[in-house]
């Protein structure tokens, strides 16, 4: 992870894709939102989705491991280059989690991210909040989910340090 | 034949959707899979967070917050998905070994202008954990169909267009 410091508003990351199965859809499905549309072909065909297609929270749970992936890869080469990595901390939610369109049963969605805000927080010295606008989109280039995420991030700078 | 359509939802109600252990073994499980950070995987790691020890992922919140409605009123329900969520907010973390509790209220409710069979039920659902404090508040319009164009056609709505 990048220092605070060191994010800019406006910076884009691709952070990877991920083909959705129709093994993965289902399994998910059961685990935590057993919906027809999501769990059965026949069902799903007779649904106003038409066919079997992915939970909108499956679809966002993957945003998230590409983006662990990610900065692993980041703070790697960081490490490679013998240059300090930053905290990431946590998250206080996200907002206008918007699911576009369908994800169906070998739908490949790319996941990019692009930071809209970056503050300094004086109410929690050392941390600046950061805000990223998540984007998916499937291999016709359609989008198919977006959402705003927030989370804290460490400074360089710590402030000053109590003697 | 669902038993709730979107007649059956109006602004004030409440609906209490039963509890759920969340083990540390579905904490870790979840994060292997979606959210592999140290504060969701291991104790000692976890310990060194802000967190002091180890909490469940937010999204593994709402997917348990899915699952809960699923297996309450939903199964009843006409439902047919949501095309987002408005706003998450994670407001304390969930420790392995705590009971959740689920909650609906309804806020809203809202005739879709174009697809007279479906109507839209604004919530507000929040986790609340044993100390009675909300752990996480998640405000979502799902749709559901309506009871006129459910009988009329015996069985799910139709393809809405709208988001």
């Amino acid at each position: 992870m990048k220092f605070f410091e060191d994010i800019r508003v406006g910076e884009i990351s691709d952070i990877g894709r991920h083909t959705f199965t129709a093994e993965d859809i289902k399994a998910f499905a059961t685990r935590f939102d057993p919906q027809p549309f999501h769990l059965d072909e026949a069902a799903a065909a007779r649904s106003h989705f038409g066919r079997l297609c992915a939970s909108g929270w499956h679809t966002a749970c993957v945003w998230m491991r590409l983006l662990i992936n990610y900065r692993r890869r980041e703070d790697e080469e960081r490490r490679a280059r013998g240059e300090p990595v930053a905290q990431l901390g946590p998250s206080p939610g996200f907002r206008e989690l918007k699911w576009l369109k369908p994800v169906y049963v070998g739908d490949t969605i790319s996941y990019a991210t692009e930071v809209v805000e970056a503050r300094s927080l004086n109410s929690r010295p050392g941390w600046g909040i950061v805000s990223v606008h998540n984007t998916g989109v499937n291999q016709r280039g359609e989008p198919v989910m977006s959402f705003i995420s927030t989370a804290f991030i460490e400074c360089r700078d710590r402030g000053p340090q109590e003697p | 034949m669902p038993r709730l359509h979107w007649e059956d939802f109006s602004p004030g109600q409440v609906i209490e959707c039963g509890s759920r252990l969340i083990t540390r073994a579905e904490i870790v499980g979840f994060a292997a899979e979606y959210d592999p950070q140290p504060m969701h995987l291991d104790e000692a790691a976890a310990r060194a967070t802000l967190f002091g020890g180890l909490v469940a992922s937010g999204w593994h919140s709402c997917c348990v917050l899915m699952r809960m409605l699923s297996d309450d009123f939903l199964r009843d329900a006409s439902f047919m998905g949501a095309p987002g969520v408005e706003e998450v907010k994670w407001l304390a973390p969930i420790r392995p070994g705590e009971r959740i509790k689920a909650r609906a209220t309804v806020l809203e409710t809202r005739a879709s202008r174009s697809r007279p069979e479906i109507g839209f039920v604004k919530f507000q659902f929040e986790l609340i954990n044993t100390a009675d404090q909300p752990v996480m508040t998640l405000v979502v319009s799902p749709m559901f169909g309506r009871r006129a164009a459910n009988a009329a056609r015996g069985g799910q709505p139709k393809a809405p267009s709208e988001p």
